[in-house]
């Protein structure tokens, strides 16, 4: 490297962190710290009057993990967003084949369309679910003078599923449609040139070709879920307790924050897994 | 491409009813919603005509004005405040080399991909631990829309890094490289080639974050302390207490502004080589 090139590297790095360094240090004081400070008081002791106090560490938090109801909530939340997820990709993948094999003109209005949705307030989405499945709404209504009776499903782990699956459906759709897009279709038409019927052209072909979609689609679906909270505050019950609601809990009523902490280092813990195996997938494909 | 594949008709069909499943599943509860919203009965749920007295109610509700304009206000600020740092630290990440490039990368995709409830809980805990710290030097402080404000910016620096990125990998860096050839300083080329190529992505990024601070319910709602309610959680609150007409109302108008902004970000982001000059 001759000094130039060595000067020029220099100031290369010096406009580099000049342009990173307020918002590296927004995400460090606003994001970095509250991550650690939740890990602190994850560590940190209850009083009895229910405040927080940072000494006297201990893992008395992580043990309440360990036990039934708390057990059994982290279960029925990770069960959730694994149907969730699985239905999405059931859904999702025969749809964005059908989007990437349009012709580009039709396939920009369908992305629109798919857009469009996705981009409404979240909020108000779960509301109009509410609205269609409540127990007087239209759908129990059509099915009454239908004479199937009334329709009760509002309030259940089905109607929470319908939820997440309506919330995060398009998570699913994006990477799915984007892996297929740019997959090159020679190889499956060389499948099939070789003799490979369609299906066993789709299964050793299209689906490993697509694999990086299936993977980052399942992550954007399955971490929100896991710790998906405004959808079972507003479709579940009182037999759809989940993680997300749980925590919230924590730092509200019960006001345990220790307890509450340790509760979503299992949620930051999961995020983090899934980061990891989304760079490994990305990595092994380059 | 669609001419090369040999689908079979039944496995077209399948799809194409697939794709017309997912149209109706994403749109009938939303139209649903708007069609309820111009129901002239006070029973939510039975039809007495059409009518557009929820509407004047909804203005005239002095909670929902106050919530509304919390909302515009944080939404205004974390915009702005995101947009700049958002767009400085992708441009950093994509035509910089530099000490901590590599894990800075990787941080910014947190926010993104962190579920609601957990950061709302570690905002709500910082908050709380770093007034503690203030209080004791005297000043006191409390949670209200700046927390908000604060908060929202955290997540939306990210999302504007991650849109402003993407549209920087479609650029052909060799146009940059052309102008500064042609003598063009650093700055100058970044402000005559570079910037006008991103500001589609910029604007799009600048949208998205619009969007997020406005649908945000769970953060805003855990760091908002009392008289900081937005629109957001002021809805949440009322979906809880049951459904009501004017809910409808408010919700028809949330979606027509949702669909506003959409359809501006998607105009703003189309591909730059299929631009009309």
């Amino acid at each position: 490297m001759t000094s130039l090139d060595h000067a020029a590297a220099h100031s290369q790095a010096r406009k580099g962190r000049l342009l990173a360094t307020p918002a590296g240090l927004y995400i460090v004081l606003f994001f970095i710290v509250p991550l650690l400070i939740i890990l602190a008081y994850s560590f940190a002791t209850r009083t009895a009057t229910g405040r927080t106090e940072l000494s006297g560490w201990n893992l008395e938090s992580y043990d309440k993990l360990f036990t039934g109801l708390v057990m059994r909530t982290v279960w029925r939340s990770f069960w959730m967003a694994a149907v969730t997820t699985v239905m999405c990709l059931i859904v999702a993948y025969p749809f964005a084949y059908y989007l990437a094999t349009r012709a580009a003109k039709v396939r920009n209005v369908l992305l629109v369309l798919v857009m469009i949705p996705f981009w409404t307030n979240g909020l108000i989405r779960i509301f109009a679910i509410r609205f269609m499945l409540g127990s007087d709404g239209p759908i129990s209504q059509a099915s009454e003078s239908l004479g199937f009776g009334e329709f009760r499903i509002l309030f259940t782990p089905t109607a929470v599923v319908l939820g997440m699956l309506y919330s995060f459906l398009t998570f699913m759709i994006l990477p799915l449609y984007v892996a297929i897009e740019r997959m090159d279709w020679k190889l499956v038409e060389a499948a099939r040139d070789l003799y490979a019927d369609g299906f066993t052209a789709f299964r050793k072909v299209t689906l490993p070709l697509t694999k990086s979609g299936i993977i980052a689609g399942s992550i954007l679906v399955f971490v929100p879920s896991f710790g998906s909270y405004v959808v079972p505050e507003i479709l579940g019950g009182a037999k759809t307790l989940l993680l997300g609601s749980y925590i919230a809990r924590q730092f509200g009523q019960a006001r345990n924050f220790p307890f509450g902490a340790a509760l979503s280092v299992v949620l930051i813990v999961a995020m983090l897994i899934a980061v990891v195996i989304n760079q490994r997938t990305e990595a092994s494909e380059l | 491409m669609s001419q090369t594949l040999r689908t079979g008709k039944w496995i077209d069909r399948f799809l194409r009813l697939n794709a017309w499943l997912i149209f109706a599943f994403f749109y009938i509860p939303i139209f649903v919603l708007v069609i309820f919203s111009f129901n002239g009965s006070s029973r939510v749920t039975v039809w007495g005509g059409f009518s557009t007295r929820w509407y004047p109610a909804v203005f005239e509700n002095q909670q929902i004005l106050s919530a509304l304009k919390n909302s515009l206000i944080v939404a205004g600020i974390s915009t702005v405040v995101s947009t700049i740092l958002g767009t400085s630290v992708a441009i950093a990440i994509d035509r910089y080399r530099f000490k901590g490039r590599k894990a800075l990368d990787g941080a910014i995709y947190l926010p993104v991909i962190i579920p609601d409830v957990t950061m709302a809980v570690m905002m709500l805990a910082f908050f709380a631990q770093v007034f503690r710290l203030i209080d004791s030097f005297g000043p006191r402080f409390q949670l209200g829309i700046y927390t908000i404000a604060i908060s929202h910016i955290a997540f939306n620096i990210s999302f504007v890094a991650v849109v402003v990125k993407a549209r920087l990998g479609q650029l052909d860096p060799s146009l940059e490289e052309a102008a500064r050839d042609l003598y063009a300083s650093g700055w100058l080329a970044f402000r005559r080639v570079t910037l006008p190529l991103i500001l589609p992505g910029v604007l799009a990024g600048a949208l998205l974050a619009l969007a997020l601070s406005l649908d945000d319910v769970v953060i805003s709602g855990f760091v908002n302390g009392s008289g900081g309610t937005t629109l957001p959680v002021y809805v949440f609150g009322a979906i809880r207490r049951g459904v009501s007409p004017e809910l409808n109302a408010i919700s028809t108008l949330m979606l027509l502004a949702s669909t506003v902004l959409v359809l501006t970000s998607l105009f703003l982001q189309r591909d730059p080589k299929s631009k009309q000059p």
